[in-house]
C-alpha cells in the first residue's frame, strides 16, 4: 500500500508536503476534533452537522460499541456500561475517585489505575477514551479522505505525570501518532491570542466538565509563554451537578438508590443547571425509586449551593498569580474557557475578582480544540514560517523520597519544559550496595501526602562507608510534560533509568494486548496493521530528511549527502517491496542514525543564526 | 557553539553581574525558537533528541542568568570562588545577629501589616546587598568577597520565602 495524501489546492507552498494534522480536545463531558483549512482553524463536524461529541462510551456486547450522542441518551437506561466522564478516571486509583458511590458504575481495583466493569468485561479509562480518541480520528479521516499525519491531543494544565501519561496510552491506542500532550489553556490562548493579535499578560480560567484550570500567560509576537499555572484535576461542571443533585434530593426527601436513579438524578441535574444559565427560575418535576416530585430551583439557590465551588477556583487562581509574583490588577484580560463558564455565577465571580469582565467571544467549547489544531498545523511543518513558541511549564513538582518518608523536590512547579534537573545523593549505611528510588509527584513534605509515581533500584554499587558513595538522580521532563528519570552512581558508573510509567501506566505488552482485542483479532489484521504504521513512519522520516537537506543541504559535504541519500532510497525500496514490519522499522533506524550528525549540525546552525541575529541588532 | 559553553556565551551576553532582564528574556525567547523541540516535531527522532538536550540547556541557563542570586553564584563558581552553600556556612556575627532579630519579628508578627512591613525591610536588605555583589564581581573583580555575600544573601531569601508563606497562610 503507498501512502496518498491529498492536499487543498493552493493552501501550501508545496501541496505534496501538506500533511493532514489535527487537535483533539480530550474533554470530561464532550470531545472535539479541529484542523486547520484554508488557513483558518475550524472544528469537524459528523455527519449530521455536529462538532461537540460527548465523551460517553456504551458496550452493546459482542464488540458493538455506541459512541456519542446514543451513549449519552441510554446513560439512564443502560447505566453500569454507558461510561460518561471517563476522564475523571484517567491515570486514578480506586481511592482517588471521589464520590464514586454516587456514580453508577461497577469500578474495579486495579494496580495503578482504576477499571469498569461492563458487560464486555473490565475497561480501563485509557480503552474507553481510545474509542473516543478513535471516533474523531475517523471522522478527520473521513473528512480529507486522507491517513492522519498526527494529532496534538490537549490536557488540563493541571493533569499529573499518571493522567498525561494514560492520555498518550489512549491516543497510541487508538492509532494516533502524537505529536504533542500541550495544555488546554495554552491552546485556549493561542486560539485567543492569535484572533486578537494581543500582547501582555493573560490569565485563562478553564472550567470544564471534570477539571479546573487556571493558567497565567505572557504574550509576545507569536510566543505564548506560561508564567504559571494551578488548579485542580477533580473540579468542574459534574460537580456543581451533583451539588445540585444533593439540593434537589434533600428538598423532596427522595433517594437515588438504583444504578439508573443515579444516572438520572446527575442528567436532570445537568438540564436544570444549563437552563438556569437563561432563566431565574424553574419548577423541577422528579421521579425517583417509584416515587414523584415537584421542586423549584432559583439561580440563587443554585449560586448558595455551589458557592464552596465557585471559591475553590479562585483560591487556585489566587495562589497562580502568588506563584507568577503577579498582582491581580497587572493582568490586561481574562479568557473564559469550558462549557461551565457559562454559569452566570462563575461569570460574575471571576469578574469581580479581576475587577474586569472576562473575554467569551470565542466558544468556550471550542476554543481548545482550535487552539490545538493551529499548533498541530504548525508541528506537522505545514507552516513553516509559523511564529508560533509555546513555553509551557510543569504543574506539580517533581520529586524522590529521602530518609523518613520525606520528599527532596528536584524540579519545582511552574519551571518552564522542557527541563532537567540533577541532585546528588548518598548511601545511608556502610558497605550499602543498592539503593531505592521512589519517584513522587506533589507540592507536600511527606511522600504519603504525595503521588507516587515509580519506584525502581540502583544495583552494583561498590560497597563503601556510609555517606561515601555520590548517586547523582536525573530528572528529564520532555516537552509532553513526560518524566524520565535515570541513578547514575559516580564513581563506578552503575547506571539505571526508568521511563516513569510501569506503577500506573500501562506497559508496552498491555497495549499490545488491548490492540488486539479491542480493533482486531486476527493476527493477520496485526501484521498488517504493524506494516501500515511501518510505513506510515518510513514516509515521515523520509518527508523530514528531504525538507532537512533541502533547507539545510549546503552543512553536508558531498560525501556525507550521498551516504544519507543513499540511505534514503534504500529506506524507500524496503518500504515498497517489504511486507515485514520489522524490516522496514530496521530501515528507519538505519537512517535515523545516518542524520543524527547532521541534525546536530543544524542544530549549531540555527543556534548561531540566533545569536548573529542579536548581534546584529545591537551594532 | 556545544552545550558546554558558559551561560553567557550561549546567551551572547557579557560575562558580568550587571545584565538587563529584558534582554535576557528576549536572548532566551530567540534561542528556544531555534532548538525547542516542537520546531523538529515532523523531523524524526534523532532530532527530537538534540532539539531536548538543547532545549534543556537553554532553559537551565535561562533559570540561572535572569536570578541574580544565581547568576551571581555561577559567577563566582567560573571564577574560581565556588559558593559550597551545604559545607561554608560561617557567617559574620554582626549578620547572624540581624538574622535572629529578623527571625524573632516574623514568628511575632500576626497582621499582614506587619509582615508587608518586615517585607519591606528585607527587600531594603537585599537590594543593598545585590548591589554590593555587583561591585564585588564587576568592579573590583573580588569573586571570593562576593562568595561570601552570596552565601548571606541565601540566608536573606530563605528568610524572604518564609514571609512570603506566612502571608500566603494569612491570604486563605
Amino acid at each position: 500500500m503507498s501512502l496518498l495524501q491529498i492536499s487543498e489546492p493552493g493552501t501550501s507552498p508545496d501541496p505534496h508536503q501538506r500533511r493532514t494534522a489535527v487537535g483533539i480536545d480530550l474533554g470530561t463531558t464532550h470531545s472535539l476534533v479541529a484542523s486547520v483549512r484554508h488557513g483558518v482553524a475550524e472544528c469537524l463536524p459528523d455527519g449530521a452537522g455536529r462538532v461537540l461529541l460527548p465523551s460517553v462510551v456504551r458496550y452493546l456486547g459482542e464488540g458493538r460499541r455506541q459512541i456519542g450522542w446514543d451513549a449519552a441518551l441510554a446513560q439512564a437506561e443502560d447505566p453500569e456500561n454507558t461510561i460518561a466522564s471517563v476522564k475523571r478516571f484517567m491515570g486514578r486509583g480506586l481511592a482517588d475517585i471521589a464520590n464514586r458511590d454516587k456514580l453508577p458504575y461497577r469500578f474495579l481495583d486495579a494496580p495503578g489505575m482504576v477499571k469498569l466493569q461492563t458487560r464486555e468485561g473490565a475497561k480501563s479509562p485509557v480503552e474507553v477514551s481510545a474509542e473516543i480518541l478513535a471516533t474523531l480520528r475517523h471522522r478527520a479521516e473521513d473528512t480529507f479522505a486522507a491517513d492522519l499525519y498526527g494529532a496534538v491531543i490537549t490536557v488540563p494544565a493541571y493533569f499529573d505525570e499518571a493522567q498525561r501519561q494514560a492520555t498518550k496510552d489512549a491516543a497510541q491506542l487508538a492509532g494516533l501518532h502524537v505529536l504533542r500532550l500541550i495544555n488546554e489553556p495554552t491552546a485556549a490562548a493561542i486560539a485567543y491570542g492569535l484572533d486578537n493579535g494581543s500582547e501582555g499578560l493573560y490569565a485563562v480560567y478553564d472550567l470544564g466538565g471534570g477539571t479546573f484550570d487556571i493558567s497565567v500567560l505572557r504574550l509576545s509576537r507569536g510566543v505564548f509563554e506560561v508564567v504559571s499555572t494551578g488548579g485542580d484535576s477533580a473540579l468542574g461542571g459534574d460537580d456543581y451537578d451533583r451539588a445540585l443533585a444533593d439540593w434537589l434530593l434533600q428538598r423532596t426527601g427522595l433517594a437515588a438508590e438504583s444504578a439508573t436513579d443515579k444516572a438520572a438524578i446527575k442528567m436532570l441535574a445537568r438540564q436544570v443547571k444549563e437552563r438556569l444559565s437563561d432563566e431565574d427560575a424553574l419548577d423541577v418535576p422528579l421521579s425517583l425509586g417509584g416515587r414523584t416530585a415537584n421542586v423549584r430551583v432559583t439561580a440563587a439557590d443554585f449560586e448558595a449551593v455551589t458557592q464552596e465551588l465557585t471559591a475553590r477556583t479562585l483560591a487556585a487562581v489566587r495562589k497562580a498569580l502568588r506563584d507568577a509574583k503577579l498582582q491581580r490588577e497587572e493582568v490586561q484580560g481574562v479568557v473564559m474557557v469550558g462549557g461551565s463558564t457559562r454559569m452566570p455565577q462563575v461569570r460574575r465571580a471571576v469578574a469581580q475578582f479581576f475587577g474586569r469582565e472576562p473575554l467569551v467571544n470565542l466558544d468556550p467549547d471550542e476554543v481548545v480544540a482550535l487552539g490545538a489544531a493551529v499548533q498541530a498545523n504548525q508541528l506537522a511543518g505545514n507552516n513553516p514560517q509559523g511564529e508560533l513558541l509555546l513555553l509551557d511549564v510543569i504543574p506539580l513538582s517533581l520529586g524522590i523520597e529521602t530518609m523518613g518518608g520525606l520528599v527532596e523536590r528536584i524540579v519545582l512547579r511552574n519551571e518552564t519544559i522542557p527541563t532537567a534537573k540533577a541532585q546528588d545523593f548518598t548511601t545511608f549505611k556502610d558497605g550499602q550496595t543498592a539503593m531505592a528510588i521512589h519517584v513522587v509527584q506533589g507540592e507536600r513534605d511527606l511522600v504519603a501526602d504525595c503521588r507516587s509515581l515509580a519506584r525502581f533500584e540502583l544495583r552494583g554499587i561498590p560497597p563503601m562507608a556510609a555517606g561515601a558513595a555520590r548517586i547523582r538522580v536525573t530528572f528529564t521532563v520532555d516537552a509532553d510534560g513526560l518524566l524520565n528519570v535515570s541513578a547514575r552512581e559516580q564513581a563506578s558508573g552503575v547506571e539505571a533509568r526508568i521511563e516513569v510509567k510501569p506503577s500506573y501506566g500501562l506497559s508496552d505488552d498491555e497495549i499490545a494486548r488491548m490492540l488486539r482485542e479491542s480493533f482486531t483479532t486476527a493476527e493477520a489484521d496485526m501484521k498488517a496493521r504493524a506494516l501500515t504504521e511501518a510505513r506510515v513512519d518510513a514516509e515521515r522520516m523520509l518527508l523530514a530528511t528531504q525538507s532537512a537537506i533541502d533547507a539545510d543541504g549546503q552543512l553536508l559535504q558531498a560525501q556525507e549527502r550521498q551516504a544519507i541519500e543513499q540511505l534514503m532510497a534504500s529506506l524507500r525500496a524496503t518500504a515498497e517491496a517489504s511486507n515485514e514490519a520489522g524490516a522496514v522499522e530496521a530501515a528507519v533506524q538505519a537512517l535515523a542514525r545516518g542524520t543524527e550528525a547532521f541534525a546536530a549540525q543544524r542544530m549549531n546552525e540555527g543556534i548561531r543564526k540566533a545569536l548573529a541575529g542579536r548581534k546584529l541588532e545591537s551594532l | 557553539m556545544d552545550l558546554r559553553t558558559t551561560d553567557f556565551e550561549l546567551f551572547g551576553l557579557p560575562q558580568r553581574f550587571a545584565q538587563e532582564r529584558p534582554e535576557i528574556d528576549a536572548r532566551w525567547k530567540e534561542l528556544q525558537r531555534e532548538a525547542h523541540p516542537d520546531r523538529f516535531a515532523a523531523q524524526g527522532s534523532a532530532a527530537q533528541r538534540l532539539a531536548l538536550q538543547w532545549s534543556v540547556r537553554i532553559n537551565e541557563a535561562y533559570q540561572r542568568l535572569k536570578d541574580p542570586l544565581r547568576r551571581a553564584e555561577y559567577l563566582c563558581e567560573l571564577r574560581g570562588a565556588p559558593i559550597e552553600k551545604h559545607s561554608n556556612t560561617a557567617m559574620p556575627g554582626e549578620f547572624l545577629m540581624e538574622q535572629m532579630d529578623w527571625r524573632e519579628a516574623l514568628d511575632e508578627a500576626d497582621s499582614e501589616e506587619e509582615l508587608d512591613a518586615l517585607s519591606q525591610r528585607v527587600s531594603v536588605r537585599r537590594r543593598e546587598m545585590l548591589q554590593r555583589i555587583g561591585e564585588l564581581l564587576d568592579g573590583e573583580n573580588d569573586a571570593r568577597a562576593a562568595a561570601q555575600q552570596v552565601r548571606a544573601l541565601m540566608f536573606v531569601e530563605r528568610f524572604g520565602a518564609d514571609i512570603e508563606e506566612r502571608l500566603a497562610q494569612l491570604g486563605q
